[in-house]
């Protein structure tokens, strides 16, 4: 076997039958393609047709139930959303929902990560369990948090007046000044194991040199913390927090299934806002124009994050 | 780093906020299991009880015996299983080729991947709607799994091409220098060598297709409709029945909970590749 044999070649012994074979097995510039086509004939049909028809749908007045009255309305409908009330308030929500959830989670995952990342006997079955939420369906979590958030029998009601926290139960859901927060609470739970376990794959890749020669120069935990190792995983940081902040703007399921949007707006984000026009008043034409919208609004972050992926894809 | 503080200190600085983000991350799940088994008279009590006093299954057995659930499940384990099928059969071939070849739009198409998923799914799911209702395909089992796989697709696509590229090109090469053809050395060489990695790729679109619910609940009606949008149809229906309710949740949740640990080391490993250089 010639295991060099791929670039440039010493003459094989049997000249003929190598070139035959080669000249064979010589991928044409077709080939790769065909490797591809199934995988880019299923993502074109279910995500790249359908994003152009959301487009297309956002400049007409399409109501689903009767779509032969659809009518071209240009950019009506995106001119319409910066007069909508709700809009205003589903975008503000959303700014407090991304920097809530994301920042949290990332407070939360780096300090998991950084006690993760001591040894301690137990260290690998702590490792796995923390990830547990992470895998769960966003419909669980919504009935999960649900349910002790419940008013007359709710664990969290209970636990915190034994504590002596507060003297009666709170209806954490139906205030409107607390129920985003409470959902916040249940998607920062679910999510900070994911920066738990990536800024720990961060910190294993730190040389334990650079720890022992700060500690030889008698620089402090403190000092290694800010001098080492931020500095070591700022990069992975980085990534996990585009990564995340996509995410979180886009998710709306736990909203959907623990208030549906409410009470009133309190709980609207952008998407949701988006999916209730769609789903609940069929305005297909407005809904299309909402979700653009967002994703306009997010297009800077992904850049950024397809920017860093991508890096060393030629290697 | 070598570790210096006593036993009595690491235990404090470390094992106990350890075992207190733990609690946290674990609690929400072991009180639905504990309320799935608390008979209904213990439920309603207040000051809260914890711990079931009589422990029963009674829940369980009418979740199955009086609801849809376990047709519901059974639609579930179909589409999983079918999106994961479908899943693996799209990305294989594609990984191998970003993997094995260098073209013109190899950098293009593996972006263009990622970037795709990175759309809100509202976007595409009110003309997804109107397609698969204009195809026949609403409240089919087809319709379901070619959603779901297609979310599934990149990621899946991603992490077997970091598989497919840890083997050495040369490899596949030689067989096919000594007379293999590329469907052959492919199949015998390459394949049994990616298994793991297509094991971790198949459980985890699985995972994800069991797992979604906004996508299910508006392409499925009642002939298959999954356990995600049916728990959440019960949610509504009988509004205070926790016991039927956390007990559908730990139906739903065991599985993936299982799964996800038996993978969890490799899973993990090729989701962070993507933030982690190693």
């Amino acid at each position: 076997m010639r295991s060099q044999s791929g670039g440039g070649t010493p003459p094989p012994p049997n000249r003929k039958l190598f070139l035959t074979t080669a000249a064979y097995h010589r991928p044409s510039r077709w080939t790769p393609f065909w490797f591809l086509a199934p995988a880019l004939a299923i993502k074109a049909a279910v995500v790249v047709v359908p994003a152009a028809q959301t487009i297309w749908l956002s400049l007409q007045d399409y109501l689903l139930y009767e779509p032969d009255a659809a009518t071209f309305v240009g950019l009506g409908n995106f001119r319409a959303i910066l007069r909508d009330e709700v809009f205003w308030i589903s975008l503000g929500h959303s700014a407090v929902w991304i920097i809530g959830v994301v920042g949290l989670q990332f407070l939360l995952g780096l300090v998991a990560a950084l006690l993760l990342n001591q040894s301690f006997w137990w260290r690998g079955a702590a490792r796995a369990l923390v990830v547990v939420p992470w895998a769960l369906p966003s419909v669980i979590i919504g009935l999960m948090w649900t349910w002790m958030y419940d008013f007359n029998v709710g664990v969290l009601n209970d636990m915190l007046v034994r504590i002596g926290i507060i003297d009666a139960p709170i209806a954490w859901l139906a205030r409107p000044d607390l129920a985003l927060a409470a959902i916040m609470a249940a998607l920062i739970w679910q999510g900070f194991p994911f920066f738990a376990i990536t800024i720990l794959a961060g910190l294993q890749t730190i040389p334990s040199e650079l720890y022992e020669a700060a500690e030889i120069d008698g620089a402090n935990r403190r000092q290694m913390l800010w001098h080492i190792t931020l500095p070591s995983i700022a990069d992975v940081i980085a990534t996990a927090l585009l990564l995340r902040t996509i995410w979180v703007a886009n998710s709306l399921d736990v909203i959907l299934v623990m208030t549906g949007g409410g009470p009133g707006y309190a709980t609207h984000t952008l998407p949701l806002y988006a999916f209730v026009r769609a789903y609940n008043s069929m305005e297909f034409g407005y809904a299309a124009a909402l979700a653009l919208v967002l994703t306009l609004l997010l297009l800077t972050v992904v850049w950024l994050y397809v920017r860093r992926a991508s890096r060393d894809l030629d290697r | 780093m070598k570790d210096r503080r006593s036993a009595t200190r690491r235990f404090f600085e470390v094992e106990l906020p350890v075992l207190a983000i733990l609690a946290f991350a674990l609690a929400p799940y072991v009180w639905m299991v504990l309320t799935s088994i608390k008979p209904q008279a213990e439920l309603s009590l207040w000051p809260v009880r914890y711990l079931p006093e009589n422990a029963t299954l009674d829940h369980y057995r009418e979740l199955i015996s009086r609801t849809t659930f376990a047709g519901n499940l059974l639609n579930s384990l179909i589409i999983a299983t079918g999106a994961a099928a479908l899943g693996l059969g799209v990305s294989i071939p594609a990984a191998y080729a970003f993997s094995r070849f260098r073209f013109r739009a190899r950098r293009m198409l593996m972006t263009g991947f990622l970037v795709i998923n990175m759309f809100p799914i509202v976007l595409l799911i009110i003309p997804l709607f109107i397609l698969m209702k204009n195809l026949g395909l609403l409240d089919t089992f087809l319709g379901v799994i070619l959603g779901h796989s297609t979310f599934a697709i990149p990621f899946a696509i991603w992490m077997l091409t970091s598989y497919f590229n840890a083997i050495p090109k040369d490899l596949d090469e030689a067989a096919m220098i000594d007379g293999a053809s590329r469907q052959e050395a492919i199949r015998l060489i390459v394949l049994p060598l990616v298994m793991p990695g297509v094991v971790t790729a198949g459980i985890y679109i699985f995972i994800t297709s069991w797992n979604e619910y906004l996508f299910a609940m508006m392409l499925s009606g009642q002939a298959v409709r999954t356990v995600t949008v049916a728990l959440q149809l019960f949610i509504g229906e009988f509004t205070i029945q926790w016991g039927l309710l956390t007990a559908g949740g730990t139906l739903i949740a065991l599985p993936v909970t299982i799964l996800f640990l038996l993978v969890q080391r490799r899973l993990v490993s090729g989701l962070t590749a993507g933030a982690v250089k190693s």
